[in-house]
C-alpha cells in the first residue's frame, strides 16, 4: 500500500513538523505574520530558556488578541535584555516599572484601557504582565495576589528558573531544594537549598480561584501557545508559570535547555496541568517516566549530589516530591502504572 | 458653590470635578475620608467613566497608578505618613517615568513610635523624589490645590503632592466655595499624555539607562521642576480669573514688607501664626509671615525677596532632620545665602503637638530680644527628657524609651495640646 501515516512526533521530541499540519493547526511561531514581539538581538544567553518561552507566550498572546496587547515588564533578566537602549526587542508597547510592582502595573494599565474604551477612545486592548520567577513569587508575590483576588483582567506569566539569576544565582522561594545558588552553596552537613515547604505558587494562585490557572514548560511549545491562546480567551485575573530552564544558573549546556525542560515534566518534578476556577482540568501526562537523577545530574547546581559519595538520601527526597506530584495531579496513566 | 463641609470631602469633590479616570484606594489615617468620598462618588455613578480600585497596599495604590497614567488615564490616590513610607519605591519610579499622577498627602508623623498626628515629616521624607509639593493652608486651598495640581502635572508632565494637614485640615468641617464642573472645565483641559502605552505605535518605557545618559534624564526632572517654577505662579493667576479667588502660587506673604522678623512656615499652622503676628503687630512689633505653598520647587528668588528687607527670620516647622535640625530651614537658608540675616530653626507640632499662639507669642518675643538659639524645640517638656536621659546613663536596660516616658507623664488626656 502507498498510504503511510504520517507521524507527528519524531523520535524522542515533542515537536511537530509544521510542514505537514494544515494551515489552521500550525503554530503561532510557525506563522510568517508572527509579530516577532520579542525579536532577534537581544542580549540573552545562548540556550536562555526564558527568551524561548516569552517569544513563544506573547507572539502567541498577540495572535489571540489580533495585535492589541501591551505588556508589563518585572525587574529581571527578560528586562535586561530586551532592553539595553536605544536598543529595545519589543516591538509591542511595554513598560518595565520596578522589581516587584509587575502585576499592580498590569492592573493599572488594565483599568486605564476600561476606561478609555467606555469612552470610545481605544479599542479592545489587552494586558500581560511578565517577571521572573523571583519578582513574582517573592518580591512581587504581594501585588500578584491582590490583581488575582480582585479578578483584574490580566494575564500574568511568570518565567520560573528557579533563583535570582540576573544579580548572579541567588535563592528565590521558587529555587528547589538540594539546588546549589549562590546564597545555598554546596557546604556544610546540608549542602544547597534547604528543604523548606516549598512554595509552588500555580496551587496558590487556585487557591484564589481565578478563572485560569496553567503551567507550562519550554519543551512543549505547542501546549505553552495553547495554553496561552486559551488564557486569552478568557477575562479577568490569569495565570501561567512557564518553567524556563537557565544554563548559567542550573549549570547545564546551553543545548539541554529542552532536555531539561522535558525532563523536568516526564520526571514529576514540575506539574504541568491547567485549571479552571481553582480546579484542575487537564494534565500532561508522563510520556516516558524517568527517575530524577536524570534531571539531576545534567544540571552542575546539583553536583554536589553526585560526588564519590553519592547524596543517596537526599536524592531519595526528591524523588519522593517527584512522585507526589505524580500522584497529586494524576501524571501517570493508570495502565502506565 | 458655599457649603459646609469636611475638608476631605472638599478634597473629593475638587477630584471629582477633575473627571479622573482611575483612582486607587488604601485606606490610611488620616487620608481615609478622602477616598472613601470619592468611592461613594463613583459607585453612585456621580463620576462618570472613573475606575475605583481597591488595591491591597500602598505600594499597589501607586504602581497601579503608574500603570493607568502611562496608559493615558488621568489618575489620581491619596495617602499619609507610613503610607507614603511604604509606596517609596513606586513614588520616585512614576517620578522618573515622568507621569502626571496627583496624590493627596495627608500630613502625618512616622513611627516609631507610631503616632497618628500631624506633621509634615512624611512629605518631606520626599523631598528629594522628583515629585511637586504644594502645601494648603486652608481647606479651601487644598480644594483649589487638586484641580491646579491636575494641570500642573499634566503640562510638565511630573507628578504632583497636594500636602495638608492630617486632622487639622482633613477632618475640620469648614465653608468652602466648591467650582462648578464647568468652571474646573474651563481651567482643566482633557489629559493629553507625552507618552502612553499604544498598540497603535508601541513604544517601550522603562528602559535601563547606563552612565551615557543618566545624567541627561536625571537633569531633564530638574529642568521640569524649574518650569513648574514658572508654570505655578501663572496657573494660580489662570485660576484666579476662571475661580475669583487667590490660591496656589509659589509662596503667601503676609506684612513682610517692612518686617523686621519673618516667619516662615507651611501649612495650616500658618493661620495660628498670622493671628499671632496680628496681636503682636498692633503692639507695634515689626513682624511678618512667609507662607511657602511650593515646597518643591523650591522658589529660591521668591523667599530671598521676601527675606531682605528682615533682620531675622524664625523657620517654624512640622519636621525634624534628625542630626542637624530643620529640613525646610536647610532650604530657606539656602534662600539667604549672602543675606545678612539671622536664621533660628524651630520645630513645632510634632506628632500632633498644638501649636498655640500663646507659645508663639513667647518664641517670637524671644527671637525679638535676641534669646532665641539656633535650634528650638517648642514646647518640650524638658522633665520628662531629662529623666529618661537619665535613666538610660543610670541602667543598661533602661527597657523601651517611648513607653518609660509615656509612663513618666502618667496617665493624661491623649497629650495633643
Amino acid at each position: 500500500m502507498s498510504f503511510q501515516p504520517v507521524h507527528f512526533y519524531q523520535t524522542g521530541t515533542f515537536t511537530v513538523g509544521n510542514r505537514l499540519l494544515s494551515a489552521e493547526e500550525r503554530s503561532v511561531q510557525a506563522n510568517v505574520e508572527r509579530t516577532n514581539s520579542l525579536n532577534s538581538g537581544h542580549r540573552a544567553c545562548q540556550g536562555c530558556g526564558e527568551a524561548l518561552g516569552a517569544r513563544y507566550a506573547i507572539d502567541a498572546a498577540m495572535n489571540a488578541a489580533r495585535g492589541r496587547l501591551i505588556a508589563a515588564n518585572a525587574t529581571g533578566c527578560l528586562e535586561v535584555f530586551s532592553t539595553p537602549y536605544p536598543e529595545t526587542s519589543w516591538q509591542i508597547p511595554w513598560i518595565h516599572s520596578l522589581f516587584g510592582n509587575t502585576a499592580a502595573i498590569g492592573t493599572g494599565i488594565a483599568a486605564a484601557i476600561k476606561i478609555k474604551r467606555q469612552k470610545g477612545q481605544m479599542d479592545d486592548v489587552r494586558v500581560v504582565a511578565q517577571g521572573g520567577d523571583g519578582g513574582t513569587t517573592d518580591i512581587g508575590f504581594g501585588c500578584l495576589s491582590g490583581m488575582f483576588e480582585r479578578n483584574d483582567d490580566v494575564l500574568y506569566i511568570c518565567y520560573d528558573n528557579g533563583g535570582y539569576m540576573n544579580t548572579g544565582v541567588q535563592r528565590s522561594s521558587a529555587t528547589p531544594p538540594a539546588a546549589r545558588t549562590a546564597t545555598t552553596m554546596p557546604v556544610g552537613p546540608e549542602p544547597g537549598n534547604n528543604f523548606g515547604q516549598g512554595k509552588f505558587v500555580p496551587a496558590i494562585a487556585m487557591a484564589h480561584e481565578i478563572p485560569y490557572v496553567a503551567t507550562a514548560t519550554v519543551a512543549d511549545l505547542r501546549d505553552l501557545e495553547y495554553k496561552v491562546t486559551k488564557a486569552m480567551g478568557m477575562r479577568g485575573a490569569r495565570y501561567i508559570h512557564i518553567l524556563v530552564p537557565c544554563p548559567l544558573g542550573w549549570g547545564a549546556a546551553s543545548q539541554d535547555t529542552i532536555k531539561l525542560a522535558r525532563l523536568a515534566k516526564e520526571t514529576g518534578i514540575f506539574p504541568v496541568f491547567e485549571a479552571e476556577n481553582g480546579d484542575v482540568t487537564g494534565v500532561l501526562k508522563i510520556r516516558r517516566p524517568q527517575p530524577v537523577e536524570e534531571y539531576l545530574k545534567l544540571q552542575k547546581r546539583y553536583a554536589h549530589l553526585f560526588g564519590k559519595k553519592p547524596a543517596v538520601e537526599t536524592i531519595a527526597r526528591l524523588q519522593a516530591a517527584a512522585d507526589k506530584n505524580i500522584r497529586k495531579y494524576g501524571l501517570l496513566d493508570q495502565e502506565a502504572n | 458653590m458655599l457649603k459646609q463641609t469636611e475638608g476631605s470631602h472638599a478634597v473629593a469633590e475638587a477630584v471629582a470635578l477633575c473627571r479622573p479616570e482611575v483612582i486607587c484606594a488604601y485606606p490610611i489615617s488620616p487620608q481615609t475620608h478622602i477616598v472613601e468620598g470619592l468611592g461613594e462618588m463613583v459607585k453612585a455613578g456621580e463620576v462618570a467613566n472613573c475606575e475605583f480600585i481597591n488595591v491591597e497596599s500602598e505600594f499597589a495604590a501607586m504602581s497601579v497608578a503608574i500603570g493607568s497614567s502611562a496608559t493615558g488615564a488621568r489618575t489620581y490616590t491619596a495617602t499619609a505618613s507610613q503610607g507614603l513610607l511604604f509606596m517609596v519605591e513606586a513614588v520616585y519610579n512614576a517620578a522618573g517615568l515622568g507621569l502626571p499622577i496627583v496624590m493627596t498627602v495627608a500630613n502625618r508623623a512616622i513611627g516609631a513610635p507610631i503616632n497618628i498626628w500631624n506633621d509634615h515629616s512624611d512629605s518631606l521624607s520626599q523631598r528629594d523624589c522628583g515629585w511637586i509639593q504644594l502645601f494648603a493652608e486652608t481647606n479651601q486651598e487644598a480644594l483649589d490645590l487638586h484641580i491646579q495640581a491636575f494641570k500642573l502635572a499634566e503640562e510638565v508632565s511630573l507628578p504632583v503632592m497636594v500636602c495638608m494637614d492630617g486632622f487639622i485640615l482633613t477632618h475640620a468641617y469648614e465653608r468652602v466655595d466648591v467650582p462648578t464642573q464647568e468652571q474646573v472645565d474651563a481651567f482643566l483641559p482633557p489629559y493629553e499624555p507625552r507618552q502612553v502605552l499604544d498598540p497603535k505605535e508601541p513604544v517601550s518605557i522603562g528602559a535601563m539607562v547606563g552612565p551615557e545618559a543618566f545624567s541627561e534624564v536625571r537633569y531633564l526632572a530638574h529642568a521640569k521642576q524649574m518650569q513648574a517654577l514658572e508654570r505655578i505662579p501663572q496657573l494660580a493667576e489662570q485660576f484666579k480669573t476662571v475661580f475669583g479667588r487667590d490660591s496656589g502660587g509659589l509662596t503667601h506673604s503676609y506684612l513682610v514688607d517692612d518686617a523686621d522678623i519673618v516667619v516662615v512656615a507651611m501649612g495650616s499652622v500658618l493661620g495660628t501664626i498670622k493671628d499671632t503676628v496680628d496681636e503682636m503687630r498692633q503692639e507695634g512689633q515689626r513682624i511678618g509671615v512667609l507662607g511657602i505653598t511650593s515646597y518643591r520647587p523650591f522658589p529660591l528668588d521668591c523667599v530671598r525677596a521676601a527675606l531682605q528687607n528682615a533682620q531675622r527670620v524664625v523657620v517654624l516647622e512640622k519636621s525634624l532632620a534628625v542630626g542637624i535640625g530643620g529640613i525646610l530651614s536647610t532650604d530657606v537658608r539656602m534662600a539667604m545665602s549672602g543675606l545678612q540675616l539671622r536664621g533660628h530653626t524651630v520645630v513645632a507640632g510634632l506628632g500632633g503637638r498644638a501649636i498655640t499662639r500663646k507659645s508663639l507669642r513667647g518664641l517670637f518675643n524671644k527671637a525679638i530680644s535676641g534669646e532665641l538659639g539656633h535650634l528650638t524645640f517648642l514646647d518640650l517638656d524638658w522633665n520628662v527628657v531629662n529623666k529618661q536621659l537619665e535613666r538610660e546613663r543610670t541602667t543598661r536596660r533602661s527597657g523601651p524609651a517611648a513607653e518609660s516616658m509615656l509612663r513618666d507623664i502618667g496617665v493624661v488626656a491623649a497629650r495633643i495640646g
